[in-house]
C-alpha cells in the first residue's frame, strides 16, 4: 500500500546553511511513525515543511513531500491551505503558547471547526464539546469558557489534542507533544492519543527526542543526525537489533532505572565526528 | 556526625495569587514535615513532579529560603533561623547549581570573572590575576577547555554552560552542593556527558541532585527521597526503593517512565492510583 506520508530526498537550507540533507520518510495510513532525534538534528523542521511552516529565509533545495498522492511541496500556497487543519493538523510542542491567551478556549476551538469544514457555529460548537469529551476532559462545557490560563498543562495538551482531532484529519504532526509534562501526566497524554488515533484511524508523525516514548507509542521509527535519517525501520527491529552506530549509541547514551548496573556511555565524540563529516560529503555532492 | 539534617522541616511561602488588597498576603503550606539526612560524601536524590516542592525543598536546605518551622543542622550547627551575617561564613561550604544557567550566569561577565567571583568573595585568591589561573584550573575539571574562560555565556552551548555551573559550585571546595534540575533541558548525549562529571565529581563533595527523572537519580544517587506535595512519601537507598517502591505514588513515578524497550501494552495500561491521578 502506498503511504499517506512520503518524502523523498527532502534537502533544505536555512541562510545557506544545510538543515535537511536529503530525508526519506514514509508515514502509513492509521500509523504512528516516530522520529527520533537530537536538538539541531533537523526533526522538527521535517514536520515544519509538511506543513508549510518553514522560516521565511528556508530554502528547499529538492525532494518531493507526496500526501495522499498529490505533491505538498510544490503546490500553490493557496491549494495546500486546504489541506491544514483539515487532513493535516498539528499538536505543537509548547501547549503555555500554543493558545490564544486573550481568547476563551470555545471561539479557539470552533474557529477551527467552522473555518475547514464549514460548519455553522452551533454545529462547531456541538462537536467542540465532543472533541473535549474525546480528551477525556471531565467538565467540557465549563472549559469551553475558561481561558487557557486557568488551565494546567495537561489541560491544555488535552485542548490541543482535542483541536487536532476536531476535523478528523487523515494525519497529525506531532512534535515533542510531551516534552513538558510531567512523567504521570505525559503517559496519561499518550495513552490518549493512542486511543484516539485508533478510534479515528489517524496517521501521526510524532517528532521527539525520547526514545522511550517511541518505544512504547510508535509503530515504524526513524533517527534523524545533522538533517539525514541513519537508520528506519518497524520499532521492533531498530530496539532489538539497532543497525547504526548512533541509534546504539543513543541508547547507550539513555540512563534507564531499571539497569542501574550499565555504565553510562555518552555517544563517542568519534562517532559524531564520523557521522558529521559523512553528512557534509551529501553537501558538496549536492553543489 | 551528619554533614545537614533536617528534623520536620516546614516552609510556608506568601501566595500572591491570593493577596488581599490591603495587608500580607496568606501563606501557603509549601513543605510539610520533611525529615532527611546527609551524610558526607553521600549523594541523595529528591524526586517529584511539578509543584512537589523539591525545588523550594533544595532552597531551604541551603538557608536560600528561611524554613517556617523545625530544625536544620550543617554540620551540627542549628541554621535554621540563623541570621545572614551569620550564615556568610557557612555559605562557602554549601553551594548551588540552577537549573537554568543562560538565567543564572550574569549575561555581562566573562566566564573567567563568574568562576572567580566567589574566590575573591571568600578570600582564597588575593589578587584577579591569580583567580583568573584558578578560574582555569576550574574549567580543566568541568573539561571544558581553557580558552573559554574569556567567552561570555552566551557564546556556549546549554551543556557548556551548564558545565560552568558547576566549576563554579566547586571553586569553593563545598561540603555539599545542591544541583536543581541540571541535565532537564539537555539532549541524551549531553546529559550522560554531565552526569559522568558529576560522577566524578561527587567521590569528594556530598550531593543533592533534584529531578523529576527517576532514570537519572538511578544512575546518579546512593539514596532517593520521594517528593509528593512537600512530604515525603519514601525514602531510602536506591538499590531498595527502585526494587521494592513501598508507597503506590513511587510506584506510579515508576511505572509511567517510558523504558526504551518496545512494548505495545504499556501506553494501555492504566496503573495510576487514582489520588495521583492529574
Amino acid at each position: 500500500m502506498n503511504p499517506l506520508l512520503s518524502i523523498r530526498d527532502l534537502a533544505l537550507r536555512i541562510g545557506g546553511q544545510p538543515i535537511l540533507r536529503g530525508v526519506h520518510l514514509d508515514v502509513h495510513a492509521g500509523q504512528v511513525a516516530g522520529l527520533v532525534g537530537e536538538s539541531g538534528a533537523g526533526k522538527s523542521m521535517v514536520g515544519r515543511v509538511v506543513l508549510r511552516l518553514q522560516p521565511e529565509d528556508a530554502h528547499v533545495d529538492r525532494g518531493e513531500v507526496a500526501f495522499d498522492g498529490r505533491d505538498l511541496l510544490w503546490m500553490s500556497e493557496r491549494e495546500h491551505a486546504t489541506f491544514l487543519g483539515r487532513d493535516i493538523a498539528l499538536i505543537p510542542q509548547n501547549p503555555m503558547t500554543a493558545l490564544n491567551p486573550v481568547a476563551r478556549i470555545a471561539p479557539q476551538m470552533t474557529d477551527v471547526l467552522r473555518m475547514h469544514m464549514g460548519m455553522d457555529r452551533d454545529d462547531a460548537l456541538a462537536r467542540a464539546l465532543e472533541s473535549l469529551h474525546d480528551v477525556q476532559i471531565r467538565d467540557p462545557e465549563r472549559v469551553l469558557r475558561q481561558f487557557p490560563h486557568e488551565l494546567s498543562g495537561g489541560m491544555r495538551q488535552r485542548v490541543l489534542i482535542a483541536i487536532a482531532f476536531a476535523c478528523r484529519p487523515k494525519l497529525i504532526i506531532a512534535d515533542e507533544p510531551t516534552t513538558a509534562l510531567d512523567v504521570t501526566v505525559q503517559k496519561q497524554v499518550l495513552r490518549l492519543l493512542k486511543r484516539l488515533q485508533r478510534a479515528y484511524g489517524t496517521a501521526i508523525l510524532f517528532i521527539t527526542h525520547d526514545l522511550g516514548v517511541v518505544a512504547k507509542l510508535c509503530d515504524t521509527m526513524s533517527v534523524i543526525h545533522a538533517g539525514r535519517i541513519v537508520e528506519a525501520g518497524p520499532v521492533a527491529q531498530v530496539f532489538l537489533a539497532p543497525a547504526h552506530a548512533y541509534t546504539r549509541a543513543l541508547l547507550a547514551a539513555t540512563p534507564r532505572y531499571d539497569r542501574p548496573g550499565e555504565a553510562l556511555q555518552p555517544i563517542p565524540a568519534a562517532l559524531t565526528e564520523q557521522l558529521w563529516n559523512e553528512a557534509r560529503t551529501l553537501d558538496t555532492g549536492a553543489a | 556526625m551528619p554533614l545537614l539534617a533536617a528534623r520536620d522541616l516546614h516552609l510556608a511561602l506568601p501566595d500572591r495569587s491570593a493577596r488581599p488588597l490591603f495587608g500580607r498576603p496568606p501563606l501557603t503550606p509549601i513543605l510539610k514535615g520533611i525529615d532527611l539526612v546527609l551524610e558526607p560524601g553521600e549523594s541523595l536524590g529528591i524526586v517529584g513532579e511539578s509543584g512537589s516542592g523539591k525545588t523550594s525543598l533544595g532552597h531551604a536546605l541551603l538557608r536560600l529560603l528561611e524554613p517556617t518551622g523545625g530544625t536544620l543542622l550543617f554540620e551540627g550547627r542549628d541554621i535554621t533561623h540563623l541570621p545572614e551575617p551569620q550564615l556568610r561564613p557557612l555559605r562557602e561550604g554549601m553551594q548551588f547549581i540552577f537549573q537554568d544557567p543562560l538565567s543564572s550566569l550574569n549575561p555581562r561577565h566573562r566566564v573567567e570573572d563568574i568562576l572567580a567571583q566567589p574566590l575573591l568573595a571568600f578570600l582564597r585568591v588575593k589578587t584577579r590575576k591569580e583567580a583568573r589561573i584558578r578560574a582555569r584550573e576550574l574549567l580543566e575539571r568541568v573539561h571544558l577547555p581553557a580558552a573559554f574562560a574569556t567567552r561570555y555565556p552566551h557564546e556556549l552551548s546549554g551543556g557548556q554552560r551548564q558545565r560552568v555551573g558547576i566549576a563554579r559550585a566547586i571553586a569553593l571546595k563545598p561540603r555539599v552542593i545542591v544541583a536543581d534540575e541540571i541535565v532537564s533541558g539537555l539532549d541524551v548525549s549531553t546529559q550522560a556527558q554531565i552526569l559522568l562529571l558529576l560522577k566524578e565529581l561527587k567521590r569528594e563533595d556530598a550531593l543533592i541532585f533534584i529531578s523529576h527523572d527517576l532514570s537519572v537519580v538511578r544512575v546518579l544517587c546512593d539514596r532517593v527521597l520521594v517528593l509528593q506535595q512537600g512530604a515525603v512519601v519514601e525514602q531510602g537507598p536506591c538499590g531498595q526503593i527502585f526494587a521494592r517502591p513501598q508507597h503506590p505514588y513511587t510506584r506510579a513515578l515508576l511505572s509511567a517512565i517510558p523504558l526504551p524497550d518496545p512494548e505495545t501494552g504499556w501506553i494501555d495500561r492504566d496503573d495510576l492510583p487514582v489520588e495521583v491521578r492529574p
